[in-house]
């Protein structure tokens, strides 16, 4: 390939990209619709997930809406959206009951019993699928699209399904915001006070159950956890107040998924064709955080080498301005160095 | 109900309380009564239920038997006279939220967690925090306090409530000299405006100093009153065991509560 044909390449893909942000077109404009507010609900709730330690438990319910999809299928012998996102739903609730059953009941530590039930969901959704591809009309029912997600081919009322669900999430959050603001830290003080912490985690769950179930056609079963942690843990590096995080967490989301689906749709792999959506929205979403987790001036990496230094440097001097105050037959001792008073 | 649970001078009555997790019981058959206005310490060897004391006292765990009255009444009548500082370690300091916003869900009992905060409630809030020596660091992420700060930011939360009656989960676990003295300020604060305050306590030594009640737990309740009724060496050693150490300390403090209050 000669450069001036490397070049056209590169140009043409800008033109593309920016055609496609520009969102001239109706198609584009209703499958950024549905993957940008897609993106700000799972960013929000994913801030809930991550605050009250259920990352793996968000993950479990994803997987387990597999299998749910697959059911409701068997069951209508149609794909019925509708039908098909309530299985999952009620998979995906199982699923955290079936967790929350065996943490009270065996010996078996947390991850491992989210582990067992993602690897066992997972199964029972592949096996399920590859029966339903043998029935007769079963290769066009589209299900295998819901493990790894087909965001291009969005329909307008699903983008718009998808986004009247964010927009209910969202009021939701932001008006029980203190509710769950307390649980979430503290809920046994929660408790105490005759809050019912039972109901807010089953409604934290509910949202994420929601949230995979809406995402599942576009992002898949097996990304849409990635989609609510990822922004999560990117807001968190840059504030420390809830409010502004949920806040944060929605725009990386939202941003993310938009730029991500764009990206996927503008850079062509060698063979020509584009890039999937729902793993470029991730990639996108995952460059962001990696950059603030190194760069945030207070929880980033970068931040904390350069603390660490000043603090060394300094401590260095004043021993170093010590030694010199106290002559030189002064000997270290070791109360000199360990200063019993300072905090690790 | 005994006419004892009806008394609303008595701030804690407890009625045949039995507790277990899984098989063991941690709490045998515990009957005993706190009256109002005194700082009541809960002591008794690891393992002793002091904490299932509290946590079941508040309704947070659920119980074999037993019932339970604050000021003669049920659970659910008196929760906003209740207040509760829960065990430091229980919560996730990281979590992004500020000092004052902690100190804040305090209010959530008076005020309803669904209204805004009203001056009254931002006023008692920074009084809260003024109380226990926090006022400057109201805006700070609580991850950055101290072990000692944090520990007075669960007491300025439990001030906030208001309440009459305060449980509190090992107060003075892990605190320095300074915060143990402003905490010990505080709750004399609190009896003075006639509060009662029931405390888990580890430090035998600090018992009669601190305190002027006392539960003996382990896991039956072994004594219950007056803390120069039954803070005694016979009482202490079937509460702890044979154990020298812990007996010496105690006799060494009773010894010097003693010198102090000739009487």
């Amino acid at each position: 390939m000669s450069a001036d044909r490397q070049n056209d390449a590169d140009a043409c893909m800008w033109d593309e990209l920016i055609s496609l942000l520009s969102m001239k077109d109706a198609t584009t404009r209703t499958v950024m619709l549905g993957v940008g507010s897609l993106g700000v609900a799972c960013g929000i709730v994913g801030c809930l997930t991550v605050l009250r330690r259920r990352a793996l438990m968000a993950d479990a319910v994803a997987h387990a809406a597999l299998p749910g999809v697959c059911v409701s299928y068997l069951l209508l012998g149609e794909r019925e959206l509708g039908a098909l996102l309530l299985g999952a739903m009620i998979f995906g609730l199982i699923a955290s009951g079936l967790i929350a059953a065996m943490r009270g009941r065996t010996t078996v530590k947390d991850d491992a019993i989210i582990a067992v039930v993602i690897g066992v969901s997972f199964a029972v959704g592949i096996v399920l699928l590859k029966s339903i591809q043998n029935t007769p009309g079963g290769n066009k029912s589209g299900l295998d699209g819901f493990i790894f997600g087909k965001a291009a081919s969005m329909a307008r009322a699903e983008a718009l399904t998808v986004a009247a669900v964010s927009a209910a999430l969202l009021v939701l959050v932001f008006s029980q915001f203190k509710v769950i603001r307390l649980v979430t830290f503290d809920p046994a003080f929660a408790k105490a006070l005759g809050l019912r912490v039972r109901l807010i985690d089953l409604l934290i769950i509910s949202m994420v159950c929601v949230c995979t179930v809406v995402g599942l056609p576009a992002v898949g079963a097996l990304m849409i956890v990635a989609l609510m942690i990822i922004p999560a843990v990117t807001a968190r590096s840059w504030t420390d107040r809830l409010s502004t995080m949920l806040v944060l967490a929605g725009a990386v989301g939202g941003i993310g998924a938009v730029g991500g689906t764009a990206l996927s749709a503008s850079v062509r792999t060698p063979d020509g064709s584009s890039l999937p959506v729902g793993p470029t929205i991730v990639l996108t979403i995952a460059a962001v955080c990696i950059v603030s987790l190194i760069v945030s001036p207070r929880r980033g990496v970068l931040a904390g080498w350069l603390r660490q230094r000043r603090a060394r440097r300094e401590m260095m001097a004043e021993r170093v301005s010590e030694r010199a105050r106290a002559g030189p037959l002064a000997v270290t001792t070791a109360q000199e160095t360990n200063d019993p008073g300072a905090r690790p | 109900m005994s006419p004892a649970a009806l008394d609303t001078n008595v701030a804690v009555e407890i009625h045949d309380l039995t507790v277990a997790y899984d098989r063991k019981p941690v709490l045998w058959d515990v009957d005993l009564s706190i009256p109002s206005g005194v700082l009541c310490a809960v002591i008794g060897p690891n393992g002793a239920g002091k904490s299932t004391l509290i946590k079941a006292a508040l309704g947070l765990l659920s119980v074999l038997s037993g019932r339970v009255w604050f000021f003669g009444e049920e659970l659910n009548a008196v929760r906003r006279r209740l207040g509760y500082v829960p065990q430091r370690e229980s919560v996730d300091w990281d979590f992004p939220v500020s000092v004052r916003d902690v100190v804040m869900m305090g209010r959530a009992g008076v005020t309803g967690v669904f209204g805004r905060s009203r001056p009254k409630d931002v006023e008692v809030v920074e009084q809260s925090l003024r109380q226990v020596g926090l006022s400057e660091f109201g805006d700070r992420q609580i991850g950055q306090l101290s072990g000692g700060q944090q520990q007075r930011v669960f007491l300025a939360r439990a001030l906030a409530q208001e309440a009459d009656l305060y449980f509190m989960d090992e107060p003075f676990a892990g605190v320095d000299a300074s915060t143990e003295r402003a905490i010990v300020d505080v709750l004399k604060a609190l009896r003075e405006r006639g509060k009662t305050v029931v405390a888990v306590h580890h430090d035998l030594q600090t018992v009669p100093e601190y305190f002027d009640h006392a539960v003996l737990l382990n896991t039956r309740l072994i004594a219950s009153g007056p803390v120069n009724e039954v803070f005694t060496r016979e009482n202490l050693q079937r509460t702890y065991g044979p154990r020298l150490t812990v007996l010496e300390e105690a006799g060494e403090a009773m010894a010097r509560a003693r010198e102090a209050r000739p009487s």
